[in-house]
Protein backbone atom coordinates (compact mmCIF):
# COMPACT_ATOMS: atom_id res chain seq x y z
CA UNK A 1 0.00 0.00 0.00
CA UNK A 2 1.54 3.37 -1.21
CA UNK A 3 1.04 5.85 1.75
CA UNK A 4 2.07 9.04 -0.06
CA UNK A 5 -1.09 10.96 -1.15
CA UNK A 6 -4.06 8.21 0.10
CA UNK A 7 -6.74 9.03 2.12
CA UNK A 8 -6.42 7.74 5.57
CA UNK A 9 -8.66 7.23 8.18
CA UNK A 10 -7.42 6.24 11.56
CA UNK A 11 -10.15 5.92 14.77
CA UNK A 12 -9.00 6.19 18.33
CA UNK A 13 -6.33 8.80 17.10
CA UNK A 14 -6.67 11.44 20.02
CA UNK A 15 -4.41 9.19 22.41
CA UNK A 16 -1.67 6.85 22.53
CA UNK A 17 -1.12 4.13 19.39
CA UNK A 18 -3.96 5.78 17.25
CA UNK A 19 -2.93 9.60 18.10
CA UNK A 20 1.10 7.90 17.20
CA UNK A 21 -0.21 6.30 14.06
CA UNK A 22 -2.13 9.56 12.73
CA UNK A 23 1.00 11.34 13.15
CA UNK A 24 3.04 8.95 11.44
CA UNK A 25 1.03 8.04 8.59
CA UNK A 26 0.59 12.21 7.94
CA UNK A 27 4.66 12.38 8.04
CA UNK A 28 5.03 9.32 5.51
CA UNK A 29 2.45 11.81 3.00
CA UNK A 30 -1.12 10.54 3.68
CA UNK A 31 -4.00 12.86 4.45
CA UNK A 32 -5.22 11.55 7.53
CA UNK A 33 -9.17 12.00 9.28
CA UNK A 34 -9.05 11.25 12.95
CA UNK A 35 -11.78 10.47 14.86
CA UNK A 36 -11.76 10.26 18.77
CA UNK A 37 -14.68 11.52 21.50
CA UNK A 38 -12.81 14.05 22.98
CA UNK A 39 -12.65 17.09 21.08
CA UNK A 40 -10.05 18.96 22.56
CA UNK A 41 -7.43 16.26 22.57
CA UNK A 42 -8.17 15.31 19.22
CA UNK A 43 -7.60 19.36 18.27
CA UNK A 44 -4.28 19.00 20.47
CA UNK A 45 -3.17 16.03 17.24
CA UNK A 46 -4.33 17.59 14.44
CA UNK A 47 -2.74 20.60 15.24
CA UNK A 48 0.36 19.27 15.76
CA UNK A 49 0.44 17.26 12.32
CA UNK A 50 -0.65 20.37 10.66
CA UNK A 51 2.39 22.26 12.38
CA UNK A 52 4.73 19.60 11.29
CA UNK A 53 2.93 20.48 7.28
CA UNK A 54 0.95 17.66 7.44
CA UNK A 55 -2.55 17.02 6.34
CA UNK A 56 -5.01 16.52 9.03
CA UNK A 57 -9.04 16.64 9.92
CA UNK A 58 -10.69 15.97 13.02
CA UNK A 59 -13.91 14.42 13.71
CA UNK A 60 -15.06 14.07 16.72
CA UNK A 61 -17.47 11.07 17.19
CA UNK A 62 -18.09 7.80 19.28
CA UNK A 63 -17.44 4.97 17.76
CA UNK A 64 -19.66 2.69 19.13
CA UNK A 65 -22.64 4.96 18.52
CA UNK A 66 -25.28 4.14 15.52
CA UNK A 67 -25.79 7.23 13.91
CA UNK A 68 -21.92 8.48 14.63
CA UNK A 69 -20.70 5.39 12.02
CA UNK A 70 -22.19 7.36 8.54
CA UNK A 71 -21.31 10.55 9.85
CA UNK A 72 -17.58 9.22 10.61
CA UNK A 73 -17.79 7.51 6.98
CA UNK A 74 -19.00 10.68 5.33
CA UNK A 75 -17.11 13.06 6.64
CA UNK A 76 -13.68 11.67 6.15
CA UNK A 77 -14.26 10.86 2.55
CA UNK A 78 -15.63 14.29 1.87
CA UNK A 79 -12.43 15.93 3.59
CA UNK A 80 -9.83 13.77 2.44
CA UNK A 81 -11.29 11.67 -0.67
CA UNK A 82 -12.69 7.65 -0.59
CA UNK A 83 -10.52 6.01 2.15
CA UNK A 84 -7.82 4.31 1.05
CA UNK A 85 -6.57 3.15 4.44
CA UNK A 86 -8.69 2.35 7.49
CA UNK A 87 -7.03 2.31 10.69
CA UNK A 88 -9.16 1.34 13.71
CA UNK A 89 -7.49 1.75 17.01
CA UNK A 90 -10.54 3.00 19.18
CA UNK A 91 -11.00 0.80 22.27
CA UNK A 92 -12.93 0.27 25.41
CA UNK A 93 -11.58 -1.51 28.52
CA UNK A 94 -15.55 -1.74 30.05
CA UNK A 95 -14.98 -1.80 33.60
CA UNK A 96 -12.94 0.20 35.15
CA UNK A 97 -10.86 -1.16 37.42
CA UNK A 98 -11.45 -4.25 35.41
CA UNK A 99 -13.02 -6.54 37.18
CA UNK A 100 -13.95 -10.68 37.46
CA UNK A 101 -16.12 -12.45 35.28
CA UNK A 102 -18.81 -12.83 37.93
CA UNK A 103 -18.57 -9.04 38.96
CA UNK A 104 -19.06 -8.03 35.70
CA UNK A 105 -22.24 -5.83 34.47
CA UNK A 106 -23.64 -7.36 31.39
CA UNK A 107 -24.35 -3.71 29.89
CA UNK A 108 -20.22 -3.43 30.73
CA UNK A 109 -19.62 -6.16 28.05
CA UNK A 110 -21.99 -4.83 25.70
CA UNK A 111 -20.58 -1.63 25.90
CA UNK A 112 -17.45 -3.45 24.93
CA UNK A 113 -18.91 -5.09 22.02
CA UNK A 114 -20.27 -2.10 20.63
CA UNK A 115 -17.00 -0.22 20.60
CA UNK A 116 -14.45 -2.71 19.99
CA UNK A 117 -16.42 -4.99 17.67
CA UNK A 118 -19.89 -3.57 16.31
CA UNK A 119 -18.76 -0.03 15.53
CA UNK A 120 -15.48 -1.60 13.80
CA UNK A 121 -17.86 -3.49 11.58
CA UNK A 122 -19.94 -0.74 10.74
CA UNK A 123 -17.20 1.78 9.98
CA UNK A 124 -15.66 -1.66 7.40
CA UNK A 125 -19.07 -1.92 5.76
CA UNK A 126 -19.00 1.81 4.82
CA UNK A 127 -15.45 1.77 3.52
CA UNK A 128 -14.66 -1.63 2.47
CA UNK A 129 -17.27 -1.32 -0.66
CA UNK A 130 -16.22 1.40 -1.92
CA UNK A 131 -12.51 0.12 -1.90
CA UNK A 132 -13.56 -2.83 -3.33
CA UNK A 133 -14.88 -0.94 -6.77
CA UNK A 134 -11.67 0.90 -6.35
CA UNK A 135 -9.53 -2.42 -6.51
CA UNK A 136 -7.33 -1.66 -3.24
CA UNK A 137 -7.79 -0.84 0.17
CA UNK A 138 -6.56 -1.81 3.52
CA UNK A 139 -8.12 -2.75 6.99
CA UNK A 140 -6.01 -2.52 10.36
CA UNK A 141 -7.50 -3.37 13.37
CA UNK A 142 -6.12 -3.11 16.33
CA UNK A 143 -6.29 -6.06 19.07
CA UNK A 144 -4.32 -7.41 22.22
CA UNK A 145 -3.39 -10.45 23.29
CA UNK A 146 -5.82 -10.32 25.73
CA UNK A 147 -7.88 -11.99 22.93
CA UNK A 148 -6.02 -15.08 22.74
CA UNK A 149 -4.71 -15.15 26.55
CA UNK A 150 -7.29 -15.56 29.04
CA UNK A 151 -5.93 -12.96 31.66
CA UNK A 152 -8.43 -12.45 34.91
CA UNK A 153 -10.27 -9.72 34.57
CA UNK A 154 -9.87 -8.99 31.24
CA UNK A 155 -13.14 -10.67 30.42
CA UNK A 156 -15.51 -8.02 28.84
CA UNK A 157 -11.96 -6.76 27.23
CA UNK A 158 -10.79 -10.41 25.87
CA UNK A 159 -14.08 -11.28 24.71
CA UNK A 160 -14.24 -8.70 22.37
CA UNK A 161 -10.91 -8.62 20.95
CA UNK A 162 -11.08 -12.14 20.22
CA UNK A 163 -14.77 -11.23 18.48
CA UNK A 164 -12.37 -8.65 16.83
CA UNK A 165 -9.65 -10.93 15.61
CA UNK A 166 -12.18 -13.28 14.19
CA UNK A 167 -14.16 -10.95 12.25
CA UNK A 168 -10.86 -9.95 10.79
CA UNK A 169 -10.45 -13.27 10.22
CA UNK A 170 -13.67 -13.86 8.28
CA UNK A 171 -13.56 -10.23 6.35
CA UNK A 172 -10.42 -11.12 5.36
CA UNK A 173 -11.49 -14.35 3.71
CA UNK A 174 -14.54 -12.84 1.89
CA UNK A 175 -12.37 -10.15 0.62
CA UNK A 176 -9.72 -12.42 -1.00
CA UNK A 177 -8.96 -11.35 -4.46
CA UNK A 178 -10.68 -8.10 -4.37
CA UNK A 179 -7.51 -5.96 -3.32
CA UNK A 180 -8.57 -5.19 -0.46
CA UNK A 181 -6.72 -6.62 3.00
CA UNK A 182 -7.60 -6.67 6.84
CA UNK A 183 -4.98 -7.44 9.06
CA UNK A 184 -5.29 -7.41 12.77
CA UNK A 185 -2.18 -6.13 14.65
CA UNK A 186 -1.61 -6.75 18.29
CA UNK A 187 0.34 -3.92 19.82
CA UNK A 188 2.36 -5.45 22.54
CA UNK A 189 2.19 -3.52 25.74
CA UNK A 190 2.54 0.28 25.82
CA UNK A 191 2.81 2.90 27.87
CA UNK A 192 -0.67 4.40 27.32
CA UNK A 193 -3.56 5.81 29.54
CA UNK A 194 -5.17 2.38 28.06
CA UNK A 195 -2.83 0.59 29.76
CA UNK A 196 -2.64 2.46 33.15
CA UNK A 197 -6.39 2.11 33.51
CA UNK A 198 -6.23 -1.63 33.45
CA UNK A 199 -3.00 -2.23 35.17
CA UNK A 200 -2.00 1.27 37.21
CA UNK A 201 0.90 0.12 39.08
CA UNK A 202 2.80 -1.81 35.58
CA UNK A 203 6.62 -1.03 35.67
CA UNK A 204 6.78 1.98 33.07
CA UNK A 205 10.43 0.98 31.74
CA UNK A 206 8.67 -2.34 30.40
CA UNK A 207 6.32 -0.87 28.28
CA UNK A 208 6.84 0.37 24.50
CA UNK A 209 6.61 3.74 23.29
CA UNK A 210 3.27 3.93 21.23
CA UNK A 211 5.68 5.95 18.65
CA UNK A 212 7.99 2.75 18.01
CA UNK A 213 5.28 0.83 17.89
CA UNK A 214 3.49 3.16 15.46
CA UNK A 215 6.55 2.60 13.13
CA UNK A 216 6.24 -1.06 13.00
CA UNK A 217 2.32 -1.10 12.07
CA UNK A 218 3.71 1.43 9.06
CA UNK A 219 6.21 -0.81 8.38
CA UNK A 220 3.58 -3.96 8.30
CA UNK A 221 1.13 -1.58 6.06
CA UNK A 222 3.97 -1.22 3.77
CA UNK A 223 3.91 -4.89 4.18
CA UNK A 224 1.02 -5.77 4.20
CA UNK A 225 0.70 -7.71 0.78
CA UNK A 226 2.95 -10.41 1.97
CA UNK A 227 0.17 -11.43 4.66
CA UNK A 228 -2.83 -13.74 4.57
CA UNK A 229 -6.04 -11.68 4.41
CA UNK A 230 -7.06 -11.48 7.61
CA UNK A 231 -4.36 -12.57 9.66
CA UNK A 232 -3.60 -11.87 12.97
CA UNK A 233 -0.11 -10.28 13.08
CA UNK A 234 2.10 -8.87 16.13
CA UNK A 235 3.69 -5.90 16.01
CA UNK A 236 7.07 -7.05 16.83
CA UNK A 237 7.88 -8.94 13.97
CA UNK A 238 8.23 -5.51 12.34
CA UNK A 239 10.38 -3.91 14.77
CA UNK A 240 13.21 -2.24 13.22
CA UNK A 241 15.76 -4.90 11.68
CA UNK A 242 13.27 -7.91 12.47
CA UNK A 243 13.03 -10.05 9.32
CA UNK B 1 -47.73 2.46 -10.48
CA UNK B 2 -47.69 1.96 -6.49
CA UNK B 3 -44.85 3.80 -4.68
CA UNK B 4 -42.48 1.48 -2.40
CA UNK B 5 -42.97 3.23 1.02
CA UNK B 6 -40.22 1.43 2.70
CA UNK B 7 -36.76 -0.14 1.71
CA UNK B 8 -37.53 -4.00 1.48
CA UNK B 9 -35.47 -5.77 4.51
CA UNK B 10 -34.23 -8.16 1.49
CA UNK B 11 -32.86 -5.68 -0.68
CA UNK B 12 -31.86 -8.65 -3.60
CA UNK B 13 -35.40 -9.63 -3.21
CA UNK B 14 -36.29 -6.12 -4.97
CA UNK B 15 -37.67 -7.31 -8.41
CA UNK B 16 -35.85 -6.86 -11.97
CA UNK B 17 -38.30 -6.03 -14.95
CA UNK B 18 -35.29 -7.33 -18.02
CA UNK B 19 -36.02 -5.35 -21.14
CA UNK B 20 -34.34 -6.27 -24.14
CA UNK B 21 -34.90 -3.29 -26.80
CA UNK B 22 -33.52 -6.08 -29.68
CA UNK B 23 -36.19 -8.18 -29.37
CA UNK B 24 -38.67 -5.67 -27.70
CA UNK B 25 -39.02 -9.15 -24.64
CA UNK B 26 -39.92 -8.35 -21.22
CA UNK B 27 -38.86 -10.82 -18.41
CA UNK B 28 -39.67 -10.72 -14.37
CA UNK B 29 -36.60 -11.51 -12.61
CA UNK B 30 -35.31 -10.68 -9.04
CA UNK B 31 -32.38 -8.29 -8.64
CA UNK B 32 -30.31 -11.70 -7.54
CA UNK B 33 -30.78 -12.99 -10.74
CA UNK B 34 -28.90 -9.96 -12.36
CA UNK B 35 -25.66 -12.04 -12.90
CA UNK B 36 -27.72 -14.25 -15.10
CA UNK B 37 -29.01 -11.45 -18.20
CA UNK B 38 -25.33 -10.12 -17.75
CA UNK B 39 -22.15 -11.97 -19.74
CA UNK B 40 -18.74 -12.44 -19.10
CA UNK B 41 -16.63 -9.07 -19.97
CA UNK B 42 -19.46 -6.96 -19.39
CA UNK B 43 -18.91 -3.91 -17.19
CA UNK B 44 -21.20 -2.79 -14.45
CA UNK B 45 -20.56 1.05 -14.15
CA UNK B 46 -21.28 2.19 -10.27
CA UNK B 47 -21.94 5.50 -9.11
CA UNK B 48 -20.25 5.61 -5.13
CA UNK B 49 -21.59 9.14 -4.33
CA UNK B 50 -23.10 8.40 -0.28
CA UNK B 51 -26.43 10.65 0.22
CA UNK B 52 -26.11 13.51 1.51
CA UNK B 53 -28.32 14.88 5.29
CA UNK B 54 -29.42 17.49 2.70
CA UNK B 55 -32.41 18.46 4.35
CA UNK B 56 -31.45 20.81 6.96
CA UNK B 57 -34.36 22.33 9.50
CA UNK B 58 -33.28 25.89 9.84
CA UNK B 59 -35.66 29.52 11.02
CA UNK B 60 -34.97 32.73 9.77
CA UNK B 61 -34.32 35.92 11.35
CA UNK B 62 -37.78 36.82 11.97
CA UNK B 63 -38.09 33.49 13.28
CA UNK B 64 -40.10 31.55 10.46
CA UNK B 65 -39.92 27.96 10.42
CA UNK B 66 -38.10 27.12 6.73
CA UNK B 67 -36.46 24.08 5.49
CA UNK B 68 -33.01 24.22 3.04
CA UNK B 69 -32.88 21.44 1.30
CA UNK B 70 -28.67 21.22 -0.39
CA UNK B 71 -28.56 20.41 -3.94
CA UNK B 72 -24.77 21.09 -4.81
CA UNK B 73 -21.47 21.48 -2.89
CA UNK B 74 -20.07 24.53 -4.49
CA UNK B 75 -16.60 24.68 -2.88
CA UNK B 76 -15.26 25.47 0.57
CA UNK B 77 -18.45 26.46 2.68
CA UNK B 78 -20.55 27.57 -0.45
CA UNK B 79 -23.72 25.06 -1.39
CA UNK B 80 -25.88 25.69 -3.64
CA UNK B 81 -29.61 25.23 -2.21
CA UNK B 82 -33.14 25.17 -2.37
CA UNK B 83 -35.13 26.93 0.22
CA UNK B 84 -38.79 25.30 1.52
CA UNK B 85 -41.14 26.86 3.85
CA UNK B 86 -42.52 25.49 7.35
CA UNK B 87 -43.62 21.64 7.68
CA UNK B 88 -41.83 18.47 6.59
CA UNK B 89 -41.29 15.71 4.08
CA UNK B 90 -45.04 14.40 5.63
CA UNK B 91 -46.41 17.49 3.58
CA UNK B 92 -46.00 16.77 -0.66
CA UNK B 93 -43.39 19.39 -1.47
CA UNK B 94 -46.27 20.62 -3.49
CA UNK B 95 -48.83 21.61 -0.89
CA UNK B 96 -45.42 22.94 1.03
CA UNK B 97 -46.41 26.48 1.82
CA UNK B 98 -43.94 29.08 0.02
CA UNK B 99 -41.20 30.33 2.14
CA UNK B 100 -40.57 33.88 3.10
CA UNK B 101 -38.12 35.11 0.50
CA UNK B 102 -34.82 36.08 1.71
CA UNK B 103 -31.98 38.41 0.58
CA UNK B 104 -28.42 38.31 0.65
CA UNK B 105 -27.00 38.71 3.71
CA UNK B 106 -29.86 37.36 5.41
CA UNK B 107 -28.72 34.23 7.92
CA UNK B 108 -30.88 31.31 7.86
CA UNK B 109 -30.14 29.56 11.64
CA UNK B 110 -29.95 26.06 12.01
CA UNK B 111 -28.19 24.90 15.08
CA UNK B 112 -26.30 26.67 18.05
CA UNK B 113 -22.86 26.28 15.99
CA UNK B 114 -24.61 26.59 12.50
CA UNK B 115 -25.95 29.20 10.16
CA UNK B 116 -26.49 29.46 6.44
CA UNK B 117 -25.92 32.92 5.31
CA UNK B 118 -27.51 33.49 1.61
CA UNK B 119 -25.33 34.79 -0.96
CA UNK B 120 -27.16 35.03 -3.96
CA UNK B 121 -30.85 34.61 -4.74
CA UNK B 122 -31.55 33.25 -8.60
CA UNK B 123 -33.10 36.14 -10.35
CA UNK B 124 -35.05 33.23 -11.94
CA UNK B 125 -35.93 31.40 -8.76
CA UNK B 126 -36.47 33.19 -5.28
CA UNK B 127 -36.32 29.58 -4.27
CA UNK B 128 -32.64 28.79 -5.42
CA UNK B 129 -30.31 30.12 -3.28
CA UNK B 130 -26.45 30.22 -2.79
CA UNK B 131 -25.15 30.01 0.95
CA UNK B 132 -22.21 29.98 2.45
CA UNK B 133 -22.26 28.05 5.96
CA UNK B 134 -20.80 29.67 9.26
CA UNK B 135 -18.11 27.10 9.70
CA UNK B 136 -15.90 24.70 7.31
CA UNK B 137 -14.07 21.77 6.91
CA UNK B 138 -14.41 19.33 9.58
CA UNK B 139 -16.89 21.60 11.64
CA UNK B 140 -18.82 22.06 8.80
CA UNK B 141 -19.30 18.23 8.06
CA UNK B 142 -20.06 17.36 11.92
CA UNK B 143 -22.81 19.90 11.87
CA UNK B 144 -24.72 19.02 8.66
CA UNK B 145 -24.65 14.99 9.77
CA UNK B 146 -25.36 16.54 13.37
CA UNK B 147 -28.68 18.59 12.09
CA UNK B 148 -29.05 17.06 8.56
CA UNK B 149 -31.39 14.12 7.91
CA UNK B 150 -31.84 12.95 4.29
CA UNK B 151 -34.36 14.42 1.56
CA UNK B 152 -37.68 12.35 1.63
CA UNK B 153 -40.77 12.66 0.47
CA UNK B 154 -44.55 12.06 1.36
CA UNK B 155 -44.65 8.65 -0.13
CA UNK B 156 -42.34 7.17 2.79
CA UNK B 157 -43.85 5.46 5.62
CA UNK B 158 -41.45 7.24 7.90
CA UNK B 159 -38.76 9.19 9.11
CA UNK B 160 -35.41 7.88 7.05
CA UNK B 161 -32.22 7.83 8.38
CA UNK B 162 -28.80 8.11 6.50
CA UNK B 163 -28.77 4.11 6.67
CA UNK B 164 -31.34 3.63 4.58
CA UNK B 165 -30.55 5.76 1.93
CA UNK B 166 -27.15 4.82 1.27
CA UNK B 167 -26.14 2.01 -1.23
CA UNK B 168 -24.17 -0.86 -0.30
CA UNK B 169 -20.93 0.92 -1.98
CA UNK B 170 -21.54 4.68 -1.06
CA UNK B 171 -18.32 6.88 -0.15
CA UNK B 172 -17.95 10.94 -0.62
CA UNK B 173 -21.00 12.43 0.57
CA UNK B 174 -21.90 14.25 -3.23
CA UNK B 175 -25.12 13.38 -3.46
CA UNK B 176 -28.46 15.41 -2.46
CA UNK B 177 -30.69 12.48 -2.98
CA UNK B 178 -29.29 8.62 -3.30
CA UNK B 179 -28.59 7.06 -6.22
CA UNK B 180 -31.50 4.77 -6.04
CA UNK B 181 -30.46 2.02 -8.92
CA UNK B 182 -27.62 0.76 -6.70
CA UNK B 183 -29.36 0.77 -3.62
CA UNK B 184 -30.63 -2.97 -4.40
CA UNK B 185 -26.78 -4.51 -5.31
CA UNK B 186 -26.11 -5.88 -2.39
CA UNK B 187 -22.40 -7.57 -2.17
CA UNK B 188 -23.91 -10.75 -2.63
CA UNK B 189 -25.03 -9.85 -5.95
CA UNK B 190 -21.72 -7.77 -6.72
CA UNK B 191 -19.63 -10.31 -5.89
CA UNK B 192 -21.42 -13.40 -8.37
CA UNK B 193 -21.15 -10.75 -11.10
CA UNK B 194 -17.36 -10.73 -10.17
CA UNK B 195 -17.12 -14.39 -10.06
CA UNK B 196 -18.72 -15.05 -13.60
CA UNK B 197 -16.02 -12.28 -15.30
CA UNK B 198 -18.64 -9.21 -15.04
CA UNK B 199 -15.71 -6.31 -14.39
CA UNK B 200 -17.43 -3.58 -12.23
CA UNK B 201 -16.15 0.15 -12.61
CA UNK B 202 -17.14 3.14 -10.29
CA UNK B 203 -17.57 6.87 -10.69
CA UNK B 204 -18.81 9.66 -8.09
CA UNK B 205 -21.80 11.69 -9.69
CA UNK B 206 -23.70 14.39 -7.27
CA UNK B 207 -27.13 12.98 -8.03
CA UNK B 208 -29.25 16.16 -7.28
CA UNK B 209 -32.31 16.58 -5.92
CA UNK B 210 -35.45 15.02 -8.02
CA UNK B 211 -38.61 17.46 -7.43
CA UNK B 212 -38.59 20.52 -5.48
CA UNK B 213 -43.09 20.41 -5.71
CA UNK B 214 -42.74 24.14 -7.89
CA UNK B 215 -43.09 23.82 -11.61
CA UNK B 216 -40.80 26.21 -12.67
CA UNK B 217 -38.02 25.34 -10.34
CA UNK B 218 -38.37 21.77 -11.25
CA UNK B 219 -38.29 22.55 -15.14
CA UNK B 220 -34.90 23.49 -14.42
CA UNK B 221 -34.18 20.21 -13.14
CA UNK B 222 -31.71 17.85 -13.64
CA UNK B 223 -29.47 21.03 -12.30
CA UNK B 224 -25.69 21.18 -13.25
CA UNK B 225 -24.68 18.03 -11.50
CA UNK B 226 -20.27 17.84 -10.72
CA UNK B 227 -18.65 13.89 -11.11
CA UNK B 228 -15.27 12.57 -11.01
CA UNK B 229 -14.66 10.12 -13.30
CA UNK B 230 -11.65 7.71 -12.55
CA UNK B 231 -8.94 6.80 -14.81
CA UNK B 232 -9.26 2.66 -14.30
CA UNK B 233 -12.90 3.62 -15.22
CA UNK B 234 -11.57 4.86 -18.32
CA UNK B 235 -9.38 1.92 -18.42
CA UNK B 236 -12.10 -0.85 -17.91
CA UNK B 237 -14.86 0.77 -20.41
CA UNK B 238 -12.06 1.28 -23.45
CA UNK B 239 -11.35 -2.35 -22.92
CA UNK B 240 -15.25 -3.63 -22.73
CA UNK B 241 -15.73 -2.23 -25.95
CA UNK B 242 -12.71 -3.19 -27.50
CA UNK B 243 -13.27 -7.04 -26.31
CA UNK B 244 -17.16 -6.67 -27.78
CA UNK B 245 -18.49 -5.99 -23.90
CA UNK B 246 -21.31 -3.93 -22.98
CA UNK B 247 -21.05 -0.87 -20.90
CA UNK B 248 -24.22 -0.95 -18.61
CA UNK B 249 -24.48 1.92 -16.16
CA UNK B 250 -26.11 1.63 -12.71
CA UNK B 251 -28.81 4.30 -12.43
CA UNK B 252 -29.16 8.08 -14.54
CA UNK B 253 -26.42 9.60 -12.87
CA UNK B 254 -23.58 7.01 -14.65
CA UNK B 255 -25.68 7.74 -17.62
CA UNK B 256 -24.78 11.33 -17.14
CA UNK B 257 -21.84 11.30 -15.40
CA UNK B 258 -20.43 8.99 -18.48
CA UNK B 259 -21.93 10.69 -21.53
CA UNK B 260 -21.91 14.26 -19.79
CA UNK B 261 -17.79 13.51 -19.66
CA UNK B 262 -17.37 11.94 -23.28
CA UNK B 263 -20.03 14.77 -24.22
CA UNK B 264 -17.23 17.75 -22.85
CA UNK B 265 -14.58 15.98 -24.45
CA UNK B 266 -15.52 15.53 -28.04
CA UNK B 267 -16.84 11.67 -27.50
CA UNK B 268 -13.41 10.54 -25.66
CA UNK B 269 -14.12 9.70 -21.96
CA UNK B 270 -11.44 11.52 -19.79
CA UNK B 271 -10.62 10.82 -16.67
CA UNK B 272 -11.07 13.26 -14.16
CA UNK B 273 -13.39 16.13 -12.33
CA UNK B 274 -16.31 18.07 -14.76
CA UNK B 275 -19.48 19.35 -14.49
CA UNK B 276 -22.52 18.37 -16.62
CA UNK B 277 -25.99 20.10 -18.00
CA UNK B 278 -26.37 17.28 -20.24
CA UNK B 279 -29.97 16.44 -20.56
CA UNK B 280 -30.67 12.92 -22.18
CA UNK B 281 -33.81 12.39 -24.35
CA UNK B 282 -34.50 10.26 -27.35
CA UNK B 283 -33.27 12.37 -29.84
CA UNK B 284 -29.66 11.10 -28.11
CA UNK B 285 -27.26 8.70 -28.95
CA UNK B 286 -25.09 7.29 -26.21
CA UNK B 287 -21.67 7.19 -26.98
CA UNK B 288 -20.58 5.22 -23.81
CA UNK B 289 -23.31 3.60 -22.47
CA UNK B 290 -24.97 0.47 -23.97
CA UNK B 291 -27.56 -0.37 -21.26
CA UNK B 292 -28.75 0.47 -17.88
CA UNK B 293 -30.48 -0.17 -14.89
CA UNK B 294 -32.82 2.17 -13.58
CA UNK B 295 -35.79 2.33 -11.17
CA UNK B 296 -39.23 2.22 -13.19
CA UNK B 297 -39.38 6.13 -13.01
CA UNK B 298 -42.78 7.94 -13.47
CA UNK B 299 -43.91 8.71 -17.29
CA UNK B 300 -42.86 12.18 -18.14
CA UNK B 301 -40.36 12.41 -15.52
CA UNK B 302 -36.54 13.76 -17.03
CA UNK B 303 -35.24 10.42 -15.58
CA UNK B 304 -37.81 8.33 -17.53
CA UNK B 305 -37.42 10.58 -20.82
CA UNK B 306 -33.35 9.73 -20.41
CA UNK B 307 -34.21 5.89 -20.67
CA UNK B 308 -35.72 6.69 -24.41
CA UNK B 309 -31.97 6.73 -25.58
CA UNK B 310 -31.79 3.13 -25.02
CA UNK B 311 -35.56 1.87 -26.05
CA UNK B 312 -38.46 3.13 -28.21
CA UNK B 313 -41.25 4.69 -26.47
CA UNK B 314 -43.86 1.47 -27.95
CA UNK B 315 -41.09 -0.98 -25.71
CA UNK B 316 -40.78 1.65 -22.79
CA UNK B 317 -45.26 2.27 -22.87
CA UNK B 318 -45.41 -1.83 -22.72
CA UNK B 319 -42.74 -2.49 -20.18
CA UNK B 320 -44.36 0.26 -17.85
CA UNK B 321 -48.15 -1.54 -18.26
CA UNK B 322 -46.71 -5.09 -17.67
CA UNK B 323 -45.03 -3.19 -14.76
CA UNK B 324 -48.06 -1.92 -13.11
CA UNK B 325 -50.24 -5.01 -13.85
CA UNK B 326 -47.72 -7.47 -12.48
CA UNK B 327 -47.56 -4.79 -8.84
CA UNK B 328 -44.09 -3.48 -9.54
CA UNK B 329 -43.56 -0.85 -7.06
CA UNK B 330 -41.73 2.80 -8.16
CA UNK B 331 -39.51 5.81 -6.16
CA UNK B 332 -36.41 5.23 -4.38
CA UNK B 333 -37.14 2.24 -2.43
CA UNK B 334 -39.05 0.57 -5.71
CA UNK B 335 -38.15 -2.16 -8.09
CA UNK B 336 -35.98 -1.40 -11.46
CA UNK B 337 -35.50 -2.52 -14.67
CA UNK B 338 -32.86 -3.53 -17.01
CA UNK B 339 -32.90 -1.87 -20.06
CA UNK B 340 -30.17 -3.87 -22.59
CA UNK B 341 -29.98 -5.45 -25.76
CA UNK B 342 -29.45 -9.05 -25.47
CA UNK B 343 -25.54 -10.86 -25.69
Amino acid sequence: MELAGSSVLVTGASRGLGAALARRLAAAGAKVALVARGERELAEVVDGIRAAGGVAHGIAADVGDKRAAHAIAGAAAALVGPVDVLVQAASTLGHVPLRLWLDTDCEALEQALQVNVVGPLRLAKLVAGPMVLRGRGLLVHVTSDASVEAYPRWGAYGASKAALDHLGRILGAELEGTGVRVVTVDPGEMRTQMHADAIPDADPSTLLDPDVVAARVVRLMLGAEGLANGARVQASTWAEGAS
Amino acid sequence: MTPATWPRDERVEDRLLVIDPASGELRDARVHELPRHLAPGDLLVLNDAATLPASLPAHTGAGARVELRLAMHLGDARWRAVLFGPGDWRTRTEDRAPPPSVRPGNELRIGPELAAIVEHVDPRHPRLLAVRFSVSGAALWAALYRHGHPVQYAHVAGDLELWHVQTPFASRPWAAEMPSAGRPLAWSVLSELRARGVRLAVLTHAAGMSSTGDPDLDAALPMPERFDVPSATVLAVARAHAEGGRVVAVGTTVVRALEGCARLHGGELVAGEGTTDLRIDARFRPRVVDGMVTGLHEIGSSHRELLHAFAGEALLARAWSHAEAAGYLDHEFGDVCLVLRGG
